[in-house]
């Protein structure tokens, strides 16, 4: 039974840090531009094919097949962004939301395109699963849970010493001030979108080394990482960190006493819980 | 020929239905619902058990799918109705995807993903099929004018001023000394009663209901109707929803004129189309094709 527990919270720690990667992307464009992008579950699908096509296609390692993830995704971000959901922007948040809902559909339906709607897997090695006594570890999930922290240390490093990253906080902390000090609030936009999406992209190639990727890849993990999100605070960067977390650990434990095909329904009770009990999330809407 | 219009004519009919249950709570009260097929599927649900499982009929289906769908939307309200729209926009898509999760998975509570089938309509088997979906359209039509009757006399009343009022400021209304939560609850416990009982009156004509057909898309296809046509207003609703079937069904020719592209590619045009339809309307006519009128006279200022 206590190794049972403990093999629980091992899985739910692991897939928890796969989750914080597309959990901070949606966090970040949040905390610039004040609306829930429903386009992270596209981009988080682009990343993964973009890595597919490095890895597999290409011969990559899936080490490198991971920047090509993250820049694919985030130029479509940016690229989307300035096309389509900047135009919408003055008629409020919840119109580009809704936005960003169809813009998700139009490129779901792209990579359908492209690609077909049959299972893709990466070209990894086989590796046989860690054991310490009696917990089995998979060494692919502890990559990926390795790369993951690794990216949010570059992203902390980024956001707290150069002084781009200090345009992106101080626009998010208040855009009003940041507009007084010169600070060009449409680069920071690309760049949000840049740095967000990126993520998107990098986390739905970490969530697909796991299994397999089709075009709903990014879709099925999306609730999720809007539960993450919500639940460490909307706009919170170490806040989607914990929030995604809890949820992960979350959805291993529920698989202890409930059907597991009901996992993504407890990223939605995490977020009722924490919206009746805490409205503000776990570490309030601060940015960083 | 004629029968495939027909249906279509039921299909336009269900989604306008759909759009007017979704115009009281985005149009009037200014909350979103992105999961609206959620409260679709509930009304499906509850009128195809009770119908085909404990023999009620077929009218106690449709009430009770009203009821039950009413009361969802009151419980998702009550929980966000103090949160921004954010949270609403989440919090819905979820709701919807927990009751597809939930339809797919209690087997012995919904028959899992095979669905429920047999469900009982009007003239079923007695008509030609024709015929059938000429009642059935019919059935359909005269609903929706009955139910754009009384939200159109809803939408004028002071109720629908207060829910305007709270859309446009919330503040200025709780100000004014209007009860701005418990406005908000029953606005999307009306709608969502309205979803509900689109749900219902799918499952009873289309004999067969499985989780699949509720998917998130059909929230993008009403969405997209009621952004066409025009928020705010009844006719806008329902021309809108015309449009989407128009739309829908005309890029079902799609694949006449183009012979090299799959059948898979084919369907993610199509879908594709949807999601560009949006996303023009929402830039180019964010106000529709049938614009909310401004219900006063301007003030002259001299």
């Amino acid at each position: 039974m206590l190794t049972e527990l403990a093999q629980t919270l091992i899985n739910g720690l692991l897939s928890g840090a796969q989750l914080a990667i597309p959990a901070i992307g949606f966090t970040t464009i949040y905390a610039v531009l004040r609306f829930p992008s429903f386009a992270v579950a596209s981009h988080a699908t682009i990343g993964a094919y973009a890595g597919f096509v490095a890895n597999v296609w290409l011969g990559w390692p899936a080490g490198v097949a991971l920047f090509a993830a993250f820049l694919v995704a985030g130029a479509f971000g940016v690229v989307t962004d300035e096309l389509v959901l900047r135009r919408m922007r003055p008629a409020g948040p919840l119109t580009v939301a809704i936005g960003s809902a169809a813009l998700t559909i139009v490129l779901e339906n792209l990579v359908r395109f492209c690609f077909g709607n049959d299972q893709r897997g990466y070209d990894l090695p086989v590796l046989r699963d860690w054991r310490i006594g009696d917990l089995r570890l998979g060494p692919e999930q502890v990559e990926a849970a390795a790369a993951a922290a690794l990216a949010m240390a570059v992203l902390f490093l980024f956001l707290a010493f150069t002084r781009t990253g200090k345009m992106m906080r101080a626009v998010a902390d208040n855009p009003t001030l940041a507009g007084l000090k010169g600070i060009d609030a449409n680069k920071v936009a690309r760049l949000a979108n840049f740095v967000g999406m990126g993520l998107a992209g990098f986390g739905g190639m970490l969530i697909g080394l796991d299994t397999a990727i089709d075009p709903l890849t990014g879709f099925r993990v999306v609730l999720s990482v809007f539960a993450a999100a919500v639940v460490g605070g909307l706009g919170s960067i170490p806040g989607a960190v914990l929030g995604a977390f809890v949820v992960g650990v979350g959805e291993e434990a529920s698989v202890l006493v409930l059907d597991p095909s009901y996992r993504t329904a407890v990223g939605f009770v995490a977020i009722l819980v924490v919206l009746t009990l805490r409205p503000r999330g776990l570490l309030g809407e601060r940015a960083y | 020929m004629e029968n495939y219009l027909v249906a279509m004519a039921v299909f336009a009919g269900l989604y306008g239905l759909m759009a007017l249950g979704l115009n009281v709570i985005w149009g009037l009260a200014g909350m979103v619902n992105l999961g609206l097929v959620g409260f679709f599927a509930i009304g499906a649900y509850a009128s195809a058990l009770l119908t085909v499982r404990h023999g009620w009929p077929i009218i106690g289906g449709c009430v009770a799918a009203v009821v039950l769908s009413a009361l969802a939307g009151l419980v998702v309200a009550v929980i966000t109705a103090r949160l921004k729209g954010d949270y609403l926009a989440i919090v819905t898509l979820g709701f919807a995807e927990v009751i597809r999760l939930i339809a797919a998975n209690q087997v012995s509570f919904t028959g899992g993903t095979s669905g429920i089938s047999n469900i009982p309509a009007p003239g079923r088997g007695l008509l030609t099929p024709l015929g059938f979906n000429l009642v059935f359209a019919a059935i359909v039509w005269v609903t929706i004018a009955v139910v754009a009757l009384l939200l159109g006399r809803l939408s004028s009343a002071p109720f629908g001023r207060v829910l305007r009022a709270i859309r446009e400021d919330e503040m200025i209304a709780a100000v004014a000394g209007k009860r701005v939560l418990l406005f908000k609850v029953q606005a999307f416990a009306i709608g969502a009663g309205v979803l509900g009982l689109a749900g219902a009156l799918y499952a009873h004509f289309n004999a067969y209901i499985a989780p699949d057909a509720f998917q998130p898309l059909i929230t993008i296809y009403i969405v997209l109707a009621l952004t066409a046509g025009g928020t705010g207003t009844m006719r806008g609703a329902i021309l809108g929803s015309i449009l989407v079937v128009a739309l829908t069904e005309g890029t079902r020719f799609i694949g006449a004129y183009t012979p090299w592209l799959s059948p898979v590619q084919i369907a993610s045009v199509r879908e594709a189309v949807i999601g560009v339809a949006l996303i023009l309307a929402l830039t180019f006519r964010p106000q529709g094709l049938l614009p909310e009128r401004a219900s006063h006279h301007r003030l002259e200022v001299s």
